[in-house]
């Protein structure tokens, strides 16, 4: 472990200090924080050269972001373990046998869920709820069941305390299913998120409206193209995190981000930008993730101690890395402008073909570049369209188009996401709030989610207007516990204050209704 | 053949079951007070007015007629405003295949077009072969009508129509007369024989207080509608009136509050109508 200057422990030491004393913080944020402080005086890692130059700038300039993973990673970014295997068969270190009926079922999960690390220290993945709790949902009148079902909806709630937390439902219809929409629909809950993953020839339309209907009340589920994922991924993936596609029983070693919009502003014109800087930072990137990745697997012990892999309820082999991107539309813009044309990414044509130009350059960096202990996907990251952070300034989510500049009708704005879902197995989204009439018309709601993954989008997610509940960027918060931050109050849950940053800085309640 | 065109709205949710591209025809033969479009009841006569006050310069006078630039509007609706025959210079005559052109842009995102206006039923031939290239498409065809054309003549059109939205604006002949300017015995002939023929898909009554006797208009209605259920669903549309859109000298009424609609709903409900819906 390489030396560090005293300036910095005791700067870190001020700053550990200042997390003790905070009238905001709750407890267990105090604890996570102080953590993360801790582990950033760590020096582990054998970074790249001109890592630095790239990474540590400020926030106009910086060109790779690690979304503050640390310096060394004690565990992936994250975890998908296979409940289903845990529900069959228990866990010896748990000590628990495989549940029996629906009151085990629910009991067994709320234990593992408090086992399951993450980068936020809660699980990322809480299962495929419908089919993990489909077998045991005859065991007690429907009511009953659907009592139940809300209170462990409410345990989570209260005590994962991000929303990155995201459960999955479908594509076939189940009861259990059923009953967790209709749940969450009067719960007006933020956590878990949910993703309903549809395909027309499977999910029926009543299934499908009794998640719009959801969606219109608590802003989730989120709808995922299941044959994409499928046909990417295969039939055992599911959605994490934000909308992160991954392999059941793996997940993510880690998650860093390339800030194009930065990039181009170091370019000199389109092709400068194409034939070297974005060559360079994407190198400098993968060496990156490359290293972190080694630390994971070969020094941290994780993958040898955690009863999670001890158990099999993970395998180190079903783990990928997501290779991030956000502020393609600034990157757009920025070249455009250094070109001396005037066209705006998402309403020009001649912007919207270099936004492309610029993925298929990256998607085919990321088909060359080959990383040893990312078998399951062919040796190779996943591109990720990165949904941005609170601290993001002029800096668009992915490949969406700036808050404030959506094209006029619907129609234009998700002919244009056609153009760039394909690039994102492990994650991209578009979201649209819709205008509350639309209660009594979900079928609306249905009739674009059908049209839009036979156009090839990805992953859609609605909001009513006037919801508590709404989608920031892919995770979900409540306007009136942001209301509550502002005014200096505790939270509950950590995602809250992402929520207050991204509504100053990234303007999301500013989003066009549709 | 071409038909004055108000406008197209590429995704509506308003305009019947799921996404549709709603298409609105120029001209009607009604004269609602609460009409909330009244731009689009008469054919523009080529006055000029609105050309003056054209803030964007996106409207000329040629040869007694207004030409429209779409391009430089900002959609201001200064137009609208000005005009005193109840206009939009913002017409376009088009053909139904034309149309269709503009239709077929949102396939797969709708599942079907409605045809609205104005009253679309002025132009019998135009719904025909514009339905007609719509089921080729395999997409849904209705018509948003007040109820005044003899469907039952129109058999061709109505062999491509999946149903009609149909305005019942009120029940007692006196009362229809002073809503709309004329008499409402057609629409309650139509509402009988679209529910029988099970493509009454809809009425909808806009709830105005101090105009017309509302509850009237309808219990009776849901009463009419009642033995032919077993057709195919009817669903009614309980819509309070709101002063937006209204020209001046009728913006005088107020909205019908909460337990107005309540009440009318349950009446609706009462009467054996299940798919009741207040808006």
């Amino acid at each position: 472990m390489r030396d560090i200057e005293m300036s910095r422990v005791n700067a870190t030491r001020e700053q550990i200090l200042e997390t003790v004393k905070s009238p905001t913080l709750t407890h267990e944020q105090k604890l996570t924080t102080m953590t993360n402080l801790a582990d950033s005086l760590l020096e582990v890692l054998e970074l790249p050269e001109g890592l630095e130059e790239l990474l540590n700038q400020p926030i106009d300039q910086q060109c790779i972001c690690d979304l503050a993973e640390g310096h060394a990673p004690l565990r992936p970014r994250y975890i998908i373990p296979d409940y289903a295997k845990f529900m069959r068969e228990g866990s010896k270190f748990l000590q628990l046998d495989p549940p029996q009926d629906l009151y085990e079922a629910l009991n067994a999960l709320q234990i593992f869920y408090r086992h399951v690390p993450s980068v936020t220290n809660f699980p990322v993945y809480v299962g495929a709820l419908d089919e993990l709790l489909e077998p045991f949902i005859d065991d007690v009148d429907e009511a009953q069941a659907k009592k139940l079902i809300k209170l462990f909806l409410t345990q989570m709630d209260r005590t994962i305390l991000d929303s990155f937390s995201h459960a999955n439902v479908g594509p076939k219809a189940t009861k259990a299913g059923r009953i967790i929409l209709e749940a969450e629909a009067d719960l007006e809950h933020a956590v878990p998120n949910i993703t309903m993953k549809y395909d027309e020839n499977i999910t029926p339309d009543e299934f499908a409206l009794c998640g719009v209907n959801a969606a219109l009340h608590s802003a989730k589920p989120s709808f995922a193209n299941h044959a994409m994922f499928k046909g990417e991924l295969g039939e055992d993936y599911v959605i994490a995190s934000c909308y992160n596609g991954l392999k059941l029983g793996g997940g993510s070693y880690t998650l860093v981000r390339l800030i194009l919009g930065n990039i181009a502003k170091r370019a000199e014109n389109v092709e400068d930008f194409k034939k070297n800087q974005l060559p360079y930072v994407c190198r400098i990137m993968a060496e990156y993730m490359d290293e972190r990745i080694r630390f994971e697997v070969e020094e941290s012990g994780f993958f040898e101690n955690n009863f999670l892999a001890k158990e099999g309820f993970i395998k180190r082999e079903r783990f990928t890395a997501m290779f991030g991107m956000v502020g393609l539309a600034e990157c757009v813009n920025i070249l455009m402008e250094k070109e001396g044309k005037t066209g705006r990414f998402g309403h020009d044509k001649e912007a919207d073909k270099l936004g492309v130009e610029i993925m298929e350059q990256i998607d085919a960096f990321n088909k060359q570049h080959v990383n040893p202990y990312c078998e399951i996907t062919g040796g190779h990251f996943l591109l990720h369209a990165q949904v941005g952070i609170a601290s993001d300034l002029n800096v668009s989510p992915g490949t969406r188009i700036p808050i404030g500049e959506e094209p006029e009708e619907l129609l234009d704005h998700l002919r244009h996401c056609g153009n760039f879902h394909k690039y994102f197995p492990s994650g991209t989204g578009d979201i649209f709030p819709i205008d509350m009439t639309v209660h009594k018309n979900p079928e609306f709601v249905l009739d674009i989610i059908k049209g839009a993954f036979k156009e090839n989008l990805r992953y859609l997610s609605f909001y009513s207007s006037d919801s508590d509940v709404i989608r920031i960027t892919g995770y979900l918060v409540k306007r009136s516990e942001i209301e509550k931050l502002e005014k200096g109050e505790n939270v509950l849950q950590d995602t809250t204050a992402l929520g207050m940053g991204a509504k100053h800085n990234g303007k999301i309640l500013e989003r066009k209704i549709r | 053949m071409r038909v004055p065109v108000n406008k197209i709205i590429p995704f509506s949710s308003v305009d019947g079951p799921g996404n549709r591209t709603a298409v609105f025809l120029q001209g009607c033969n009604f004269d609602c007070r609460y009409c909330h479009n009244p731009e689009t009841r008469n054919v523009c006569i080529g006055c000029g007015e609105c050309v003056e006050k054209c803030p964007a310069g996106a409207l000329k006078l040629r040869d007694g007629q207004v030409v429209f630039a779409p391009p430089l509007c900002t959609g201001c609706d200064t137009c609208i405003h000005t005009c005193r025959h109840g206009c939009s210079p913002r017409i376009r005559n088009m053909t139904p295949e034309e149309t269709m052109a503009e239709i077929r842009n949102q396939i797969p995102f709708i599942r079907g077009i409605t045809v609205s206006g104005g009253e679309c039923t002025l132009y019998p031939d135009f719904l025909t072969e514009l339905f007609t290239l719509c089921r080729k498409e395999g997409l849904g065809t209705l018509i948003d009508s007040n109820g005044t054309l003899d469907f039952s003549k129109y058999p061709e059109l109505m062999k491509v129509t999946d149903g009609v939205m149909l305005d019942v604006k009120a029940w007692s002949g006196d009362d229809h007369r002073k809503v709309t300017g004329v008499s409402g015995a057609m629409v309650q002939k139509n509402a009988v024989e679209l529910a029988a023929a099970g493509k009454l898909c809809e009425v909808r009554t806009v709830v105005v207080p101090g105009l017309f006797d509302y509850e009237q208009t309808v219990r009776e209605t849901a009463k009419l509608l009642k033995p032919y259920l077993g057709y195919g669903s009817i669903r009614y549309k309980l819509i309070r009136y709101r002063q937006i859109g209204v020209r001046e000298q009728y913006a005088v009424y107020q909205s019908p509050g909460d337990e107005i609609m309540e009440r009318l709903s349950n009446i609706v409900y009462s009467e054996g109508l299940r798919d009741v819906i207040v808006i």
